[in-house]
């Protein structure tokens, strides 16, 4: 009892966005204001969240989040408010643009150099078994298979 | 692969570009720290070149920064205009009654707004603005007296010549 008591606790310390509790008094604004701090980044932590850092920073931003919702901003002016003050960077999401193109680009082109390369180590072990079936197999070992498939025929007979 | 990860080994993840240079220096009216009855706006100090040092008593790597700033103020080569951030004022008066004050004049933003329009997001930070009133370089992190000599003293002897 006391260990679901205990995990019924860790449960509910997971949720964030709890740490300075807002309401908005349209549900929709209400939503907008939950996805924004999702999305933007605490600068001061970095890996976090405005919506999941303690940090005074992430508070601050919380607040102008909350207010220019109030003051009826969309949520495009309030992330165009925020990169013109903090670059890209604040973004959890980075926009497709010249600049951060390679960000989006560059594992597709990974993956499909990763698929190439295996394609290709593949073919050439296959080429290479075709033509010398004993290739890469040391005397020692030839005779060693000879001699398990002699105990393995002994074994058969008897 | 290994040049990817050479690059970003090498890249420092705190340091974040500015998206404000040269852009106009964001407006305020802030009360002075040592008057708070008088407000100062960017427009007052157009036609000045002058920084801009976001610094707190609550700092700690303020106070490494200060005697590069005190003797850089010695110098009176430019304006120096301190941003209070999210400090107590009775504070903030001690520390430059104890340490020096190297500013022509600080103002302060106690709720952090002021420094939410200039993109602060670690202090110390610094700006530099030309007569026009554009932010021509930031710095984040303390300024070291090797910064003065090779960034920022050069600097401003340029925007000094501009008009």
């Amino acid at each position: 009892m006391k260990r679901l008591l205990f995990i019924f606790l860790l449960i509910l310390s997971g949720s964030s966005n709890a740490l300075d509790y807002r309401q908005l008094s349209d549900p929709k604004q209400q939503e907008s204001y939950e996805t924004l701090t999702s999305e933007l980044r605490c600068l001061v932590c970095q890996n976090q969240t405005i919506g999941d850092s303690n940090a005074e920073l992430a508070a601050d931003l919380r607040r102008q989040v909350y207010e220019m919702l109030e003051q009826g901003k969309s949520k495009e002016e309030i992330v165009q408010f925020m990169t013109d003050r903090y670059g890209d960077f604040v973004l959890y999401k980075p926009p497709f643009k010249g600049k951060t193109s390679v960000l989006w680009i560059a594992p597709v082109v990974f993956l499909l150099m990763g698929l190439i390369a295996v394609f290709v180590f593949i073919r050439r072990k296959k080429a290479a078994a075709i033509l010398h079936p004993d290739a890469g197999t040391l005397q020692k070992d030839v005779e060693k298979q000879k001699k398990i498939r002699s105990l393995l025929e002994k074994g058969n007979r008897s | 692969m290994a040049v990817f990860l050479a690059l970003g080994l090498n890249l420092n993840p705190g340091e974040i570009p500015s998206p404000f240079i040269n852009k106009p220096a964001p407006n305020f009216s802030a009360p002075k720290l040592q008057a708070p009855e008088q407000k100062l706006t960017p427009a007052e100090l157009k036609g000045k070149v002058w920084l801009f040092n976001v610094w707190a008593s609550w700092c700690v790597s303020c106070r490494a920064e200060h005697p590069v700033l005190n003797q850089l103020a010695q110098q009176q080569a430019v304006v120096i205009v301190g941003l209070n951030y999210k400090d107590d004022p009775n504070d903030a008066q001690k520390w430059l009654d104890t340490l020096g004050n190297p500013y022509n004049v600080s103002i302060m933003d106690q709720d952090g707004r002021i420094g939410i329009d200039y993109g602060v997001y670690g202090v110390p930070e610094t700006f530099v603005i030309d007569k026009k009133g554009l932010i021509r370089y930031k710095h984040t992190g303390p300024v070291t007296a090797e910064d003065v000599q090779q960034i920022f003293l050069p600097l401003i002897a340029k925007l000094q010549t501009e008009p």
